[in-house]
């Protein structure tokens, strides 16, 4: 029986939230359409931990959707890059919805809760899919599922401030553009190949050789997935949506779904793409590499200019992404891993920062840095873990933001790209600006005649400080994520067609 | 020789037919998405534009000469591929959420705003934001 039921565990890891979901609507609002959510998703999160440590050791699994093989049938693929992944995302979902209990019940009406946690845990369902299948066009509608279930999440922020609709509206329409440049390139693959499983596509694409179709859809794919990880010039509806999206949203969010779209860059450029044509690696090169570039000193810069806390943090995010495809174009394995690092090192600070901001929107009532003067002496354990989380945003030693930028400068390094390397050093100093910003003024500045702000509540400190203890330890004891990191991209690595001297 | 490139030319443009009119109708629902600022019409656009790729994909499937695919008793019936036929079912069902989500937005927005003009919704966001963090400070204290 209980055999039975591990062979399962692929396809119940998305239909388990997925038919768990609607449930939340029938339950209501209030506290039992939240405990539902928690449940599921710490279910969630115990199946992905299990499918971890399966597949840790190199095994990959394999399942075969209905029982109809590969190519023809749907393939759910678990390997190492992807159980990480899964892992990141269901744990950041199951501590979200711990967090979310009272941020959600200060932010959103009573008579929408059921549907927002609906929404949440099928925005869960749609980013585990995406992440687990091995079949192109599953992901597209996995994606569509995550996007659609945000676009109402972001959305649901005008409980409070109306501001989120259009922000909600504009991440819709590009993100809508994103996923059908998507499927536009997936159509001139599937012209190409006649085939949508990953594993057959990578090999045919390399049997076929070089075509325009080819170099249109590998065009199309990478703008499409571009869109929906906020790659620079394709960011702007990012700003918005994780500004007025309702704190929990935005924690679960920025840590996950941009994440998740990193993860789609790296497996369709290594395993679907792999680099089989040196057209693929130009891109690379001279397109993705430049725009990561600016993209990192653009983001932190206007960061530092923000007063409003979340979308300081949300331009901190688009300058975080530039380095995970830094560390993609490198094409190497030190680069891979220092991407895939930085994938963990970000979902877990960016998690953290967006909690302690949602604190600050409870407790204070804002979440604008000059109206929290003095903050730390009034929230101190919350200011802390905020002091944690921005830390390892800039790669302070101690924190797991140090492993991934070590690993990213000395794949640079490694390339003999010194300029790269420095720039990369170089704007850890600009963090340390837009960080330092809010510290000075949440220790330094005396608090202002007549406020009064409480500490979180515990539900609300506990994720929080799991999150920010995850980046301590694992700034301290890096084995784990190191070895994972470097077993997903020699993977990687594998299955492109890269050549290695 | 001239009329050689002219055929090469109308072979080009007749033989590409469909992807012609793909590549005109997906370039018409983009600049209709990007340059008006009427939230109703920019998701008229998105919808021309994703109703392109599902003809992009429903043409790519026709095979001259074929019959739908269905089953019969003769073997060498010629089909069409029935794969991006059903692909695009999931798609125009992805697209139909789309919009029916884009357009409740766009209600929700009348009603908070008052407008559905861009121009208009940044405007008033403009002028209010003062107005909202004083309210706020009011709040605070």
């Amino acid at each position: 029986m209980l055999h039975a039921l591990v062979a399962q565990l692929p396809i119940l890891q998305v239909i388990v939230p997925l038919i768990a979901a609607p449930f939340c609507v029938l339950l209501g609002g209030g506290n039992r359409s939240w405990a539902w959510a928690f449940v599921v998703s710490l279910v969630t999160f115990a199946i992905s931990v299990s499918l971890f440590l399966t597949v840790l050791d190199g095994t990959v699994i394999s399942y075969e959707l209905g029982g109809w093989a590969p190519p023809i049938g749907i393939e759910y693929r678990v390997d190492v890059l992807n159980a990480f992944v899964l892992m990141i995302v269901s744990g950041v979902g199951a501590l979200t919805m711990l967090y979310a209990h009272r941020s959600v019940a200060h932010e959103i009406d009573a008579s929408h809760q059921g549907l927002f946690y609906t929404a949440l845990v099928l925005c869960m369902t749609g980013l585990l899919g995406v992440t687990i299948t091995g079949d192109a066009f599953n992901v597209f509608v996995f994606l569509e599922i995550s996007s659609l279930s945000t676009y109402a999440l972001v959305a649901s922020g005008a409980d409070r401030d109306r501001r989120a609709l259009p922000a909600a509206y504009n991440y819709l329409i590009m993100g809508t553009i994103g996923a059908t440049f998507f499927v536009i390139g997936l159509g001139l693959l599937l012209m190409t190949t006649g085939t949508l499983n990953m594993a057959d596509l990578a090999h045919q694409l390399v049997q076929n050789g070089d075509s325009r179709t080819l170099r249109m859809g590998f065009a199309f794919i990478v703008v499409g997935i571009g869109l929906k990880l906020a790659m620079f010039p394709l960011h702007l509806w990012l700003p918005n949506a994780y500004t007025y999206a309702p704190s929990a949203v935005s924690a679960f969010v920025s840590a996950t779904s941009t994440k998740v779209a990193v993860y789609m860059m790296m497996r369709f450029l290594f395993t679907v793409f792999g680099f089989s044509i040196p057209f693929e690696v130009d891109v690379m090169h001279y397109i993705v590499l430049p725009l990561a570039l600016v993209g990192i000193v653009a983001g932190s810069v206007v960061a530092i200019f923000q007063d409003n806390l979340k979308r300081l943090l949300a331009y901190s995010s688009i300058a975080q992404i530039g380095y995970m495809l830094v560390g993609i174009t490198f094409l190497s394995h030190d680069g891979l891993m220092a991407s895939i690092i930085h994938l963990f090192n970000h979902a877990v600070a960016k998690a953290t920062l967006f909690m302690v901001a949602g604190a600050y929107v409870m407790q204070a009532g804002t979440s604008s840095i000059s109206k929290l003067h003095g903050v730390g002496r009034d929230m101190p354990y919350t200011t802390a873990a905020f002091l944690v989380g921005g830390f390892s945003l800039i790669g302070v030693p101690l924190t797991v933001g140090f492993i991934s930028k070590w690993y990213l400068v000395q794949a640079a390094i490694a390339e003999g790209w010194w300029p790269i390397a420095g720039l990369i050093v170089g704007s850890s100093l600009l963090a340390f600006a837009y960080i330092w910003r809010f510290v000075e003024v949440a220790y330094m500045q005396p608090t202002p005649e007549g406020v009064t702000r409480k500490e979180a509540p515990l539900t609300m400190l506990v994720p929080m400080w799991i999150f920010a203890g995850l980046s301590l330890y694992f700034g301290i004891n890096a084995s784990l994520t190191s070895e994972a990191a470097s077993r997903a991209a020699s993977g990687l690595i594998a299955a492109s067609s890269l050549i290695w001297q | 020789m001239r009329t050689g490139n002219l055929d090469n030319i109308l072979n080009l443009i007749a033989g590409h037919y469909n992807y012609w009119m793909v590549i005109i109708l997906m370039m018409i629902g983009l600049y209709i998405t990007i340059s008006r600022g009427n939230l109703v019409k920019k998701i008229v656009g998105l919808n021309i534009f994703q109703s392109s790729v599902f003809m992009f994909y429903i043409s790519m499937g026709k095979v001259s000469g074929g019959t739908a695919p269905i089953l019969t008793d003769n073997p060498h019936e010629v089909y069409s591929n029935p794969l991006p036929h059903v692909l695009i079912l999931t798609a125009i069902v992805v697209g139909i959420s789309t919009t029916a989500l884009a357009l409740a937005l766009t209600v929700r927005i009348r009603e908070a705003y008052g407008t559905i003009e861009e121009d208009d919704i940044l405007e008033l966001d403009r002028d209010t934001e003062p107005k909202r963090e004083a309210s706020e400070d009011e709040a605070a204290n």
